[in-house]
């Protein structure tokens, strides 16, 4: 009788069953996966970051499958959403289904093509996984958040908006620019650079901010991804050190990577650091204080870690250190700016988050920040409450309107510019100009909203012919003030000083 | 520097003058004035004159700021393109040297924002 396989050599006979292509030359068989100048010795170093075969996969994704949506079930039965704090933090979960959820989406696709273009077995299969967690985490998070479209403005058309509206194109032109780039540099973007380093900075805010806020729907989507986020990790770090290890020629392509990739990804989680600290009633943690456990304490780790292969901190982390004091605030302001324009509500925050924004930021708020909003909050008193009446120049590179400072002069916005072929082209800080520098012939096509809308192509030069193109309609921007989500928020609650009430009274 | 492709790489500028309907995009930044949050984005005629862009369409970006009420436009410093600018309020913004995506940078010393610290 046979003997019985080892854990080890029964997974390598699920797995490693590619073969050597003989009707066409492999070169032609994996035609992404020498161009971008990656040297691999040999695949069969691959260590596979998690030995799952499909059994175990759909077991474990089954049992929390059915957690998830009877959690969702419940919380849609019992009105869940009367439980949050207040209806100001489904601006988050705004913010998230029109800028995350699409990028899951595009990580499907993404991933689809790894497993396709990587000439190894292991690579190959860890990719697909990936593929398929991604889109179901798209899907968990569409249902989870649908719950939510049937109460507050800001939901119904998040496709269209990921496609068209001005800020969404940040985290959309980071995916567009990982998606086009080569296998390696996507993973290298995608698995390393976000789902490994950057990771908590997305989620931590997102959850947290979910669970002290009372939204158990979407800690519970939280939880259950979890455990798909934890193999990203995992795969993220093993094509990184593959690629390191695998021929010394890769280091200085997979450092310039990272500095690219932890640069735009920075710049998109600018986003999430304005939730974090304007969007939660109840914040648990500032952005401040996230960036300094998850990036300069955990990410120092790992870079310590890095430097045997030769890797070191990316050369821009000096403006990191600086911009955390103040990139929250300017984000927020530049929202409030052109709220009109959104497809969220922003506001004045009240004394106590504007005594916590002081306690956070005790460097910087008080002095810059608070006495611009105590001037907006006079003129809403007024009646005035301030939209901007024109577009603000974005940066080509990571498509944010321009409005981030000099580390030595904190109130002068950055003006970085390149000339290419003729044209100027205008960024908000070095990094930015230096991804632009480096791959000109790729950014020059970026679809910047504020150009666009000026060529004609975004409906019309109006702003009301903008916003029908958006399909953004009355109720979805605008400040949350006066916005029918608090109209509805405070008849549930019962918190409202109608004409009626008062005459009762 | 340049970008890694398979075969030639299309490059396809999509923001160049002929796409702007025989306008230029120009943009204007009000140094240390924070509230406004962004230098703002305009598309002009070339031949429009520098005092126009000044006097009709840069309130509509800036004069929220209660700054903008105060502003001696003799005293006002100028930046075009990253360099020191006088404009000559007479001549088009083509003659001033302003072209497609140009930026123009402008300081107004007394003036500095809310509270006094560039808001």
């Amino acid at each position: 009788m046979a003997r019985r396989m080892s854990l080890a050599e029964r997974y390598k006979l699920m797995t490693r069953l590619d073969w050597e292509p003989t009707y066409q030359p492999r070169e032609k068989v994996f035609p992404q996966a020498t161009y971008e100048g990656i040297k691999v010795r040999n695949w069969d170093d691959w260590e596979d970051p998690f030995r799952m075969t499909m059994d175990a996969y759909w077991k474990y994704q089954g049992e929390k499958e059915k957690k998830l949506y009877a959690i969702m079930d419940a919380f849609a039965q019992n009105n869940g959403h009367l439980n949050l704090t207040d209806a100001r933090y489904v601006n988050a979960l705004k913010l998230f289904l029109q800028g995350v959820s699409p990028l899951e989406y595009q990580a499907h696709r993404g991933f689809a093509r790894q497993a396709r273009q990587f000439p190894g077995a292991g690579a190959s299969i860890a990719c697909h996984m990936q593929s398929l967690d991604e889109l179901r985490h798209t899907q968990t998070q569409i249902h989870t958040l649908s719950h939510y479209n049937k109460y507050f403005d800001g939901f119904h058309d998040f496709t269209k908006w990921h496609d068209r509206v001005w800020y969404l194109s940040v985290p959309k032109s980071f995916f567009d620019d990982a998606n086009t780039a080569g296998p390696f540099e996507f993973i290298l973007a995608v698995g390393f650079a976000f789902e490994f380093v950057l990771t908590n900075l997305l989620f931590v805010p997102f959850m947290s901010g979910a669970a002290y806020n009372g939204d158990m729907s979407t800690v519970t989507f939280g939880f259950s991804a979890q455990s798909d986020e934890s193999r990203h990790m995992t795969l993220g770090l093993q094509a990184v050190k593959f690629m390191l290890e695998q021929h010394e020629d890769n280091v200085p392509i997979v450092q310039e990577w990272i500095d690219k990739w932890l640069w735009r990804g920075y710049r998109v989680l600018s986003l999430v650091a304005a939730m974090q600290d304007y969007m939660l009633p109840e914040s648990p943690m500032s952005w401040k204080e996230a960036w300094e456990i998850y990036f300069e304490e955990n990410g120092g780790a790992l870079f310590r870690d890095l430097e045997r292969y030769g890797i070191k901190m990316p050369w821009y982390v000096d403006v990191c250190t600086f911009e955390k004091d103040h990139l929250s605030h300017q984000v927020w302001g530049i929202l409030y700016n052109h709220t009109a324009a959104a497809a969220f509500h922003t506001w004045v925050p009240d004394e106590r988050k504007m005594d916590w924004l002081s306690a956070k930021y005790p460097d910087t708020f008080d002095k810059y920040y608070r006495p611009r909003l105590e001037y907006w909050r006079e003129l809403q008193e007024k009646g005035e409450r301030y939209y901007c009446q024109t577009l603000p120049l974005i940066c080509q590179t990571c498509q944010i309107p321009m409005g981030f400072t000099e580390k030595d002069d904190p109130m002068q916005v950055s003006y970085r510019s390149s000339v290419y072929n003729g044209e100027r082209y205008h960024f908000c800080s070095d990094a930015c100009k230096w991804i632009f520098d480096h791959e000109p012939e790729k950014f020059v096509h970026a679809w910047l909203p504020p150009q666009q809308i000026f060529q004609g192509n975004c409906g019309g030069a109006t702003l009301e012919d903008v916003l029908k193109w958006y399909n953004i309609q009355p109720g979805d921007n605008l400040d949350y003030v006066g916005s029918p989500d608090e109209q509805r928020w405070k008849q549930w609650k019962g918190l409202e000083d109608t004409p009626a009430r008062e005459a009762a009274e | 520097m340049t970008v890694k492709s398979i075969g030639e790489y299309p490059v396809l500028p999509r923001d160049v003058q002929e796409n702007f309907h025989g306008n230029i995009f120009v943009v204007v930044g009000w140094d240390k004035h924070m509230m406004i949050s962004s230098p703002m984005a305009f598309p002009l005629p070339p031949d429009m004159p520098f005092g126009a862009l000044v006097q009709e369409v840069m309130p509509a970006a800036f004069a929220p700021h209660p700054d903008w009420a105060k502003i001696d436009w003799d005293k006002v410093e100028w930046m075009l393109d990253g360099e020191p600018f006088t404009p000559d309020f007479d001549k088009s913004l083509a003659d001033n040297g302003v072209g497609h995506k140009s930026v123009i940078r402008f300081r107004t010393p007394g003036l500095d924002g809310i509270a006094g610290v560039g808001i």
